[in-house]
């Protein structure tokens, strides 16, 4: 009984509140307020000596990298989609959001669609300053679409479909339909030695090791910041 | 790209690492960045106002003034830090565009400031953001439309006429606009009162006066003194009938203004008389007459070239045409559904006024326009719901388009009253220009005057040195122009009398063959005279330049003209210091030659002072068959 009289009562107020509203106009402002609260997502890195301890940067590189960061992300966490846009300006000849879409994955380490400044820095500490192992074990992340250990040839060829995808279609010589095809069977003919169709992260980095570009070309890239 | 793209560089070139094990052909060697590559901050110094920031955040558009090696010109090795002479409050919102990549446009600041920082600093204004792109457009394209009104108004109606206009264009000009001659602005007031009696005599003739004598009925005003309204009438008449054809004969361009509004006024207002004129005494074509006589009524149009605030609104009305056809639409719409209800619904009732549904219309017009004049009113209930319905929805449509007609007549109005402000604060603006420079070269025409070329001893220099650096430095400069091209400047005055005793000397001293032979008329006419005298006075470049000109086109009638004009030359000789040849020749201000307005005075002494460039500017005169116009 007082159940029902406290829902009585609940329906009453809550009818009398919405007539109140109808009368003074202000029927449908708080959705909106509530909508705009929900969007903003402020998120903040540990600190700097943590961050420090963790990555292979000092202090004064990682101040300039999160002052990057922080101005191009105010809410401190990137989203697929500003990734996609981003990675997307690079490359402006072809369509560079399925890659993008792969490399975001490879970011976000702790899948939760965002990338958060410890996930970029980590990322690129490793690709920038880390070893061999380190960066070959990364590449077989980004690889590995599904994180299962192995690299499928379905995997390798989306993989390699979205690379030749931000060619664009005005490339010398003109692109054969085949070609991700043939580059994905190559590069299987490199790597998989058992021949058992998938790439384990062994196989991917001795075959790796063995080959002398690869090893040179890892090097390249440690100028960047 | 963007800004923020450039942050996000190295990143990308660091998931390039991903494509290493694909890559068909070795990657190629990374570029080596020979800059040291460590942050820092940078001192920017604005008029007083220091900003710091990085030097990656200005880095971000390299092609701009900050963003590239433009801004070490500006670099103080002193005090370490890059130095603007510009606007401080400006520059802020320069800044914010290098660290965040949205240029904002502040509103309170004046556009064209703004454009001019922009330029400066090599940003284009075309990268405002959204958020402020719309202002700054609005304002950019108010500021252009003030100043082509500027311009046009410079060049508009107000400025005197070219002398050789005939008497049409002059005719023509008198009536546009009344306050150009006094006679103009006679004419016009004569023709507004005119038009106000005539009005008010149609609207009397029709009152009714007391009763002839031995008549008990009541005649109107106007068949009782008949004769006077007839004469007055005719008077009105022939005044208008006046002005049209002058108006006729003087318009440019007589089909386009046959065809103008006014004029179809002006001939609407005077026809009825004329054809009352012609009509024979008969009765039933007089009866057809006297509706003719209702389009007397619009010579209350031909006010509407006398009040500014009639124009408006009529090019209010036009410029609202589509809103009143939504207004006249929308009504149409809501009364024909009105009548139809009411009638259905008053059907039943005996001896009803709505008839049928047109009869209707006269109810529901109305009911919505909220007139209410009861001569029909529902009897029914449903009924009398439909009328209540009716009038509530005829406010409302009625009051819709009303705002939108008054805003446009506000602006149209507020346009109209600033055009008249600029008109007034030009004239004086640019009668303080005159001034001024009128000023700067009475300054100098004094300093020399007191002879402060020649003497430079110390009796002179004591009345001189009250004079800032500037002056000196600036009558220095003018001096210099003098002994350039061996002309001097001189006043109006002085220029005028020179030039009228020239003439008259020149008449005096020449054969009339002569002067028929070349077709000259003594230019100098004082007005003229004067105009070219400020001329002569506000320029001070020009006058090498012209001289240049002239020298070409002169030197073939030099044989002729050289000697009478050396020989009327009394001035004092010493400060020829040209060979006269030169002189006769070398004169730099050209004037269309306009018909003599007045003959020179035989007494006038010649003036004592003159300079060869007024005297020989004379030789022109005789020779303007050949004469450039200089560009003075």
């Amino acid at each position: 009984m007082s159940g029902c009289a406290r829902r009585c009562k609940h329906g009453l107020v809550k009818f009398a509140l919405s007539v109140s509203k109808l009368v003074t106009g202000t029927l449908i402002k708080d959705k909106v307020d509530d909508d705009l609260e929900l969007s903003i997502v402020c998120h903040r890195p540990e600190g700097l000596e943590p961050l420090e301890a963790q990555t292979n940067f000092n202090k004064k590189e990682l101040q300039v990298l999160y002052r990057g960061f922080k101005n191009e992300c105010p809410s401190g966490v990137v989203n697929e989609e500003t990734f996609k846009q981003i990675y997307s300006q690079f490359f402006p000849h072809g369509d560079a959001s399925t890659y993008a879409h792969y490399l975001f994955n490879a970011f976000d380490t702790s899948d939760n669609g965002s990338i958060k400044f410890e996930d970029f820095v980590m990322a690129l500490s490793i690709l920038l300053r880390g070893t061999t192992t380190e960066k070959l074990q990364w590449t077989f992340n980004l690889y590995d679409i599904n994180r299962d250990g192995y690299i499928t040839k379905e995997e390798m060829t989306d993989i390699v479909k979205a690379i030749y995808d931000m060619m664009g279609r005005f490339t010398y010589p003109a692109l054969k339909t085949d070609a991700p095809k043939q580059h994905v069977d190559a590069f299987f003919q490199k790597m998989d030695r058992n021949r058992d169709g998938v790439v384990t992260l062994d196989e991917f980095i001795l075959a790796c090791q063995e080959d002398e570009n690869i090893m040179r070309s890892l090097q390249l890239f440690e100028n960047v910041i | 790209m963007a800004a923020g793209v450039a942050t996000w560089l190295p990143f990308a070139r660091a998931a390039a690492v991903g494509w290493l094990p694909l890559a068909k052909k070795i990657m190629p060697k990374p570029p080596v960045d020979k800059k040291s590559r460590n942050d820092e901050i940078l001192y920017v110094n604005v008029s007083g106002l220091r900003f710091q920031t990085w030097k990656n955040t200005l880095d971000r558009y390299p092609d701009t003034l900050l963003g590239s090696s433009e801004k070490e010109f500006f670099y103080n090795e002193d005090t370490q830090e890059y130095f603007f002479d510009r606007d401080p409050e400006m520059f802020r919102h320069i800044l914010n565009f290098y660290r965040t990549g949205k240029l904002h446009y502040p509103r309170q600041e004046c556009v064209q400031a703004f454009d001019e920082e922009l330029a400066f600093y090599g940003i284009v204004p075309d990268i405002i953001g959204d958020c402020c792109m719309e202002e700054y457009r609005d304002r950019k394209k108010e500021n252009q439309e003030r100043l082509a009104e500027d311009t046009e108004a410079e060049m508009g109606t107000d400025t005197p006429l070219p002398p050789n206009s005939t008497h049409r264009e002059r005719l023509w000009r008198a009536f546009e606009n009344p306050h150009t001659s006094t006679m103009a602005l006679v004419f016009y007031y004569v023709t507004g009162f005119f038009i106000a009696v005539s009005v008010i005599a149609n609207v009397v003739e029709t009152v009714p006066c007391r009763p002839l004598k031995g008549s008990k009925k009541d005649l109107p005003c106007g068949e009782k003194y008949s004769l006077a309204f007839f004469c007055m009438d005719t008077a009105c008449v022939l005044i208008f009938t006046f002005e049209y054809l002058m108006r006729l004969f003087a318009a440019p361009s007589r089909c386009k203004f046959m065809r103008s509004v006014m004029s179809v006024i002006d001939v609407v207002a005077i026809m009825p008389y004329y054809i009352g004129l012609v009509m024979p005494e008969n009765e039933d074509v007089s009866g057809a007459f006297v509706t003719l006589r209702v389009f007397r009524v619009f010579r209350i149009f031909k006010f509407s070239r006398h009040s500014q605030g009639l124009r408006i609104l009529g090019y209010t009305l036009k410029s609202c045409a589509s809103e009143l056809g939504f207004l006249l639409f929308s009504l149409t719409m809501a009364i024909i559904i009105f009548a139809t209800v009411m009638f259905y619904a008053e059907k039943g009732t005996k001896g009803t006024n709505f008839t049928s549904i047109p009869a209707s219309f006269w109810y529901t017009i109305v009911t919505m326009t909220t007139l209410g004049y009861g001569d029909m009113v529902p009897n029914t209930i449903a009924g009398k719901i439909f009328g209540s319905i009716c009038s509530l929805s005829g406010v409302l449509v009625i009051a819709l388009p009303v705002p939108v007609i008054v805003s446009n007549f506000s602006r149209i109005y507020h346009q109209n009253q600033r055009a008249d402000k600029m008109r007034a604060q030009q004239k004086v603006r640019l009668a303080r220009i005159r001034l001024a420079k009128k000023g700067t070269t009475n300054a100098f025409l004094q300093y020399k005057d007191e002879g402060g070329f020649h003497d430079r001893d110390s009796d002179n220099a004591l009345c001189l040195k009250n004079k800032s650096s500037f002056e000196h430095q600036h009558h220095h400069l003018l001096h210099c122009l003098e002994k350039t091209t061996n002309h001097e400047f001189t006043d109006e005055l002085t220029f005028s009398e020179m030039c009228m005793t020239e003439s008259m000397g020149y008449r005096t001293s020449r054969s009339t063959s002569i002067s028929s032979q070349q077709g000259m008329s003594t230019s100098c006419c004082p007005r003229r005279a004067k105009r070219r005298a400020i001329r002569l006075a506000n320029s001070t470049v020009s006058v090498s330049r012209g001289s240049v000109q002239e020298l070409d086109t002169l030197q073939v009638h030099k044989s002729s003209s050289g000697l009478q004009s050396r020989s009327s030359l009394n001035a004092r000789t010493e400060d020829l210091k040209l060979n006269c040849e030169d002189r006769d020749f070398t004169a730099a201000i050209i004037s269309i030659p306009t018909p003599p307005a007045n003959t020179p005075d035989e007494s006038l002494p010649p003036s004592p002072a003159f300079p060869g460039i007024l005297r020989n500017s004379r030789t022109n005169f005789y020779t303007h068959e050949t004469v450039k116009i200089s560009s003075l």
